[in-house]
């Protein structure tokens, strides 16, 4: 029995030796295969009395249980080792650029009508549309525009020849919604407009947002608190606002409004000709006029109207310094205005 | 309106500061849009005389001259051809310093001493013209302090009127709302009549009573038209934008300034017969005094005498009857013209002159008489001469009416949320000009005659604000019942359109909507876009049928500067005629162009047709995932064989493509770029999901190899197999393309894998190859596919 106890001492010294799993193998053939040496030792049971093979069986299983775990134990680390090993060989610079996934953006015409819709939507103005070519009616005529006054040198109007004109405001917006809805009425109407002019700050196409409310006891008190909210909440500072008397046909009382230069605090920059107020949008009470031709009753409503040009509004927002930039679709403009 | 500041408190004496007054002005609707410097500030500058000019003994164009500032000569060395002995000029002393930093020191000119300079109105920011000395009247005082006589220094407010405030186009109508602004007591211009000194008249008909319901007119003889308009006067011209020309029409033109009605001097030697204000028979012409001739309409109205139109009324006067060097008797015209007869004429002739600017906005049409005597009263100071009777002819019917307008207190408390005492309101109306009276609840209110803006309530409530001040006014949110916005879960917000979009890295663009007329021709398909009559250029003067042209101009844009991978998105409304009917229902447009991603280390390739179809199926899928059928369409502008036309419940979304590259070629794009342009609004509006319970037994999945015929679309193998209408094949994915070594010449094979599975038990070996069988058989039928070996 002697011999066993080197059998598995040799073994054992040969699976601690083994480097890879080739030549663990070779000492598993060698030890347990069919021909192996511990093998082999349980055939010499057979030359011993029925007495002794019971107890020399169990030794020889005995080792071999041993030496199969202590291999397999082995044959683990081996395995390990070599998946590390070849992980290793293929190891990636994690320093490398990763695969791009890159977005795109919205253009910030988009992106400041959507925060300003989102503002409006807060106290439930719901978002209305309109056709961008309009007939007279509802672009001049409604809004107490009649064909001679002189407002409507002052906007310069593209026409067709059928007489129909590109709507140079949002207002027909407002003037289809008091035609088809029933007050109370909270609309915004963001849309392209447009106007025959263009140089350094004017483009022949350019955006605004029309708002409409139209209620009982609506006052010039609503129309001042409501603006007021929405400069302070759009550039999200705590801004001078300011109003102008001013003149449109479709409000009375009107008023165009400041407000406090948002480049340097009203301290006066170029931005602001050295005023320290910025012209941002005008606004008014519905005139009576306008409530007549859409069938509002004017004894029992009152309303106000504001409307305002995008690109101004983003220009300040992002510090954008020219106006001709919104339209040239410069991928160097666009990119930076990621998501 | 440019107005002089020292002119302005000459009519309403006030304290306040220019920057005060420009702040109150503003404040109060009269935006004021710049200040500036009446003229250079100056000290030390005299009335000199020159007593005695010499010349220079060593420089031929200069002068020594002998000047005199009242009390001392004093030797000058001056250089302008002007400059005689006798003349009255501004004597600029040793020590005065003009501007900024010029300083006049005693100085050697070419070894003749000279003190002091005499002045030209440039050089004392005057004019904007070098003219020699400025020559000054002989009775100014010699010695007088220049600037003192002129009003200097003095400041110009430029103010920018809204259309409504025409009453604005004037000094006394600025003074009058300043005097309500500053509480000052304005002192109006005195307009006292001038007795006639003859019997002369001339005759004046009124043809078109509605244009002009009121015309004054008087006949001044023996007027000498050579005579200077004085100093003062062309400085108040010229501080209000308005060159001298001669005395007569300087008066005109001051009087204009001064009180807001436009006049007209006429040569009365060329006037044939009687006045008419008449409406021009259509083909008519007129010289104008700006020497262009215009051929007139009937809706014109024109000053004519018996033989022919003499002026665009309201708007210009003609050359020929105009007032000339030769003229010695003056008929003077002061009108009242209807805002709707004269407005727009102007600017229909491209003209735009401070009469048509007043008419149009409406002058006060009980002006005109005392407008007369105004100039009359000057005319005659200036020029001399022996006035005729003031002639006023007028039609009453036709004349404007007194506007009464009521005002109750309520209106004022619910629109303004103020609560003012009955006098504080009548004070601030009656200092405008209103004639008030006080009645139960509120005011009658006489509209003065300038006031051609106020005619309702509102009006006066704006009138009241303000002067009360708009920031003055109480502020508040509207209150407002607390309801709740319906949700409908079928609408797609257009934003998360967008926002998808973008998060495939594709840039959203804005381009005009209105294109080139060739590159839509080019890009569109065939037929022409809505025609601008008037486009800003003959590169944007077709309305867009589609946003293919934008967007394609966009890309060469970027192309051009150097971009190499350009993905652009618009969306926006599309202008389409179909007979009478215009559709402008809005679009979605999609442009990629470069390679598929990103540069990277790992590789890249260039986009194509399956990226694009790609982005528009993930589009289509926002709204609830509703099935696409995309079929080998023609397009003009897009490459054969690569071109589909996409279709969403039988009806035509658009088309997806590539731009065909003999197109590409001619935009300078090297690379292929893809385009869809669809319809949104399907793409906006989807179904609630409806659930269909999902199935508890395993699923398997098979894949097949067939062999079919290059023209066979892969479209109809999923079609054959959906045909089977076998609710166990879940789906069909094609997940290789082959053609080559092993397939047969005009043949590929088709790499395809089949989801199964049975909604009630688990499929055994037996059904699943009995499903196989089947799809194999149907494809074969339908195909000719067949199992490759």
């Amino acid at each position: 029995m002697d011999n066993l106890q080197s059998i598995q001492d040799e073994a054992l010294a040969l699976i601690e030796s083994a480097d890879s799993l080739a030549h663990l193998d070779d000492v598993r053939v060698k030890f347990l295969g069919k021909k192996g040496l511990i093998s082999a030792q349980m055939k010499t049971l057979g030359q011993l009395s029925a007495e002794e093979r019971p107890q020399a069986g169990a030794k020889i299983n005995t080792v071999r249980d041993r030496v199969t775990k202590v291999l397999e134990a082995r044959k683990t680390t081996l395995e390990i080792e070599a998946e590390t090993q070849s992980l290793m060989r293929d190891a990636v610079d994690v320093t490398m650029p990763g695969r791009p996934q890159e977005i795109g953006g919205l253009h910030p015409v988009t992106r400041t009508l959507d925060r300003l819709n989102r503002l409006f939507a807060s106290l439930g103005y719901t978002v209305a549309t309109g056709p961008e070519i309009e007939d007279d009616w509802h672009n001049f005529e409604a809004l107490n525009i009649p064909s001679h006054h002189p407002a409507r040198a002052m906007h310069d109007t593209f026409y067709f020849d059928d007489g129909r004109v590109l709507r140079t405001h949002t207002s027909p917006v407002q003037i289809r919604t008091m035609v088809s809805e029933e007050p109370p009425i909270r609309i915004v109407a963001p849309g392209r407009v447009y106007r025959c002019d263009s140089d350094l700050t004017h483009t022949p196409m350019f955006h605004q947002i029309e708002g409409l409310v139209v209620d009982r006891d609506i006052s010039f008190a609503d129309l001042k608190g409501t603006i007021i909210t929405f400069l302070n909440r759009f550039f999200e500072a705590d801004l001078d606002v300011r109003f102008r008397p001013s003149y449109f046909p479709f409000t009375e009382p009107s008023a165009e409004v400041d407000v406090q230069c948002v480049m340097c605090e009203g301290s006066g920059c170029r931005v602001c000709s050295h005023t320290g107020w910025l012209e941002v949008m005008g606004c008014g009470m519905v005139h009576p006029t306008v409530f007549e031709q859409t069938g509002v009753d004017t004894s029992v409503y009152t309303g106000f109207a504001f409307g305002m040009g995008i690109e101004r509004l983003a220009m300040l927002r992002y510090g954008i310094g020219d106006l001709r930039l919104f339209y040239e679709n410069d991928l160097q403009f666009l990119n930076q205005f990621h998501g | 309106m440019k107005a002089s500041i020292s002119w302005l408190k000459s009519l309403c004496p006030t304290d306040l500061s220019v920057d005060e007054i420009v702040s109150r002005l503003t404040m109060a609707g009269l935006e004021v849009d710049g200040v500036e410097a009446a003229a250079k500030p100056f000290t030390h500058v005299v009335v000199g005389e020159v007593l005695s000019v010499s010349q220079h003994p060593d420089a031929d164009k200069l002068n020594v001259c002998e000047v005199t500032d009242g009390e001392a000569t004093y030797q000058v060395v001056c250089g302008a051809p002007n400059v005689r002995a006798g003349l009255k000029v501004p004597f600029a002393r040793v020590g005065a310093v003009i501007g900024d930093d010029f300083k006049i020191k005693q100085a050697n000119l070419r070894g003749v001493e000279s003190n002091g300079m005499l002045c030209g109105a440039d050089e004392l920011g005057l004019s904007d013209e070098r003219d020699g000395l400025m020559e000054l009247p002989d009775f100014f005082v010699t010695g007088s302090d220049f600037a003192e006589l002129l009003s200097l220094p003095d400041q110009v407010v430029e103010v920018d009127l809204t259309p409504n405030r025409g009453d604005c186009l004037s000094i006394t109508g600025l003074a009058r709302e300043l005097g309500v602004l500053s509480q000052a007591q304005v002192s109006f211009v005195d307009c006292d009549p001038v007795d006639p000194e003859s019997d002369e008249t001339h005759d004046v008909y009124l043809s078109a009573p509605e244009g002009c319901p009121c015309y004054v007119g008087r006949v001044i003889e023996n007027v000498d038209v050579s005579r200077p308009t004085p100093v003062w006067m062309v400085e108040r011209l010229r501080r209000s934008g308005v060159r001298s020309i001669d005395a007569i029409v300087d008066i005109t033109n001051y009087v204009m300034l001064e009180l807001g009605q436009p006049m007209h001097a006429f040569d009365r030697d060329q006037l044939v017969g009687a006045i008419d204000v008449r409406m021009a028979n259509d083909g008519e012409q007129l010289v104008l005094l700006d020497g262009k001739t215009l051929t007139l309409t009937n809706d014109v109205l024109v000053i004519a005498d018996q033989e022919k139109p003499l002026a665009l009324a309201g708007i210009m006067g003609g050359e020929h009857s105009g007032i000339s060097e030769k003229t010695t008797s003056v008929f003077l015209e002061s009108a009242y013209f209807n805002p709707i007869t004269i407005a727009g004429k102007a600017r229909r002739y491209g003209l735009h002159t401070d009469a048509s600017a007043r008419f149009e906005r409406g002058v006060d049409w009980q002006l005109a008489e005392h407008a007369c005597q105004r100039a009359t009263a000057l005319l005659i100071e200036i020029c001399g001469g022996t006035p005729g009777p003031v002639m006023i002819t007028d039609n009453e019917q036709a004349l404007p009416k007194m506007r009464i307008v009521e005002l109750s207190n309520a209106r004022i408390e619910q629109q303004l949320k103020i609560n003012l005492s009955t006098e504080a309101i009548q004070q601030m109306l009656e200092a405008l000009g209103f004639g008030v009276e006080v009645v139960d609840g509120g005011f009658r209110c006489a509209a003065p005659s300038w006031r051609f803006d106020v005619s309702i309530e509102q009006d006066l409530i704006e009138e009241i604000a303000r002067i009360y001040g708009y920031n003055n006014l109480p502020t508040s949110l509207p209150a407002q019942a607390l309801t709740m916005a319906s949700v409908p879960e079928t609408d797609t917000p257009l934003m998360r359109l967008k926002h998808y979009l973008v998060d495939q890295d594709i840039q959203e663009a804005i381009t005009y909507s209105f294109v080139d007329p060739e590159t839509q021709a080019v890009l569109g398909d065939g037929i022409a876009g809505i025609r601008l009559a008037n486009p800003i250029a003959s590169n944007l003067a077709e309305m867009r049928r589609s946003l293919l042209p934008g967007l394609v101009e966009a890309v060469r844009h970027n192309v051009n500067r150097q971009a190499s991978r350009v993905r652009l998105f618009e969306t926006g409304q599309c202008f389409v005629s179909q007979g009478d009917e215009l559709d402008q229902s809005e679009r979605v447009g999609i442009a990629i162009y470069g390679q598929s991603d990103p540069l990277h280390f790992s590789g890249d390739r260039a986009v194509d047709f399956f990226d694009l179809k790609g982005v528009v199926e993930g589009l289509c899928m926002i709204n609830g995932g509703a099935e696409l059928n995309w079929e080998p369409s023609q397009h003009p502008a897009l490459a054969p064989g690569q071109t589909a036309s996409v279709s969403l419940d039988g009806k035509v979304l658009g088309v997806v493509g590539r731009l065909h590259p003999k197109l590409a070629r001619e935009l300078d794009l090297p690379k292929p770029l893809f385009l869809a342009d669809l319809e949104l609004s399907p793409l906006l509006c989807g179904q609630v999901t409806a659930f269909k319970a999902i199935s508890r037994y395993p699923r398997v999945l098979r894949d097949l190899a067939i062999v079919v015929d290059d023209g066979v679309a892969w479209q109809q193998i999923v079609d054959a197999i959906t045909g089977l209408a076998d609710a166990r094949i879940q789906s069909v994915e094609l997940f290789d393309v082959y053609r080559g070594t092993g397939v047969p010449e005009g043949r590929q094979s088709l790499a395809l894998s089949l989801s199964l599975q049975d909604p009630e038990k688990t499929l055994d070996d037996t059904a699943i190859q009995e499903l196989v069988d089947q799809v194999v058989q149907v494809l074969n039928e339908q195909t000719g596919a067949e199992l490759r070996g």
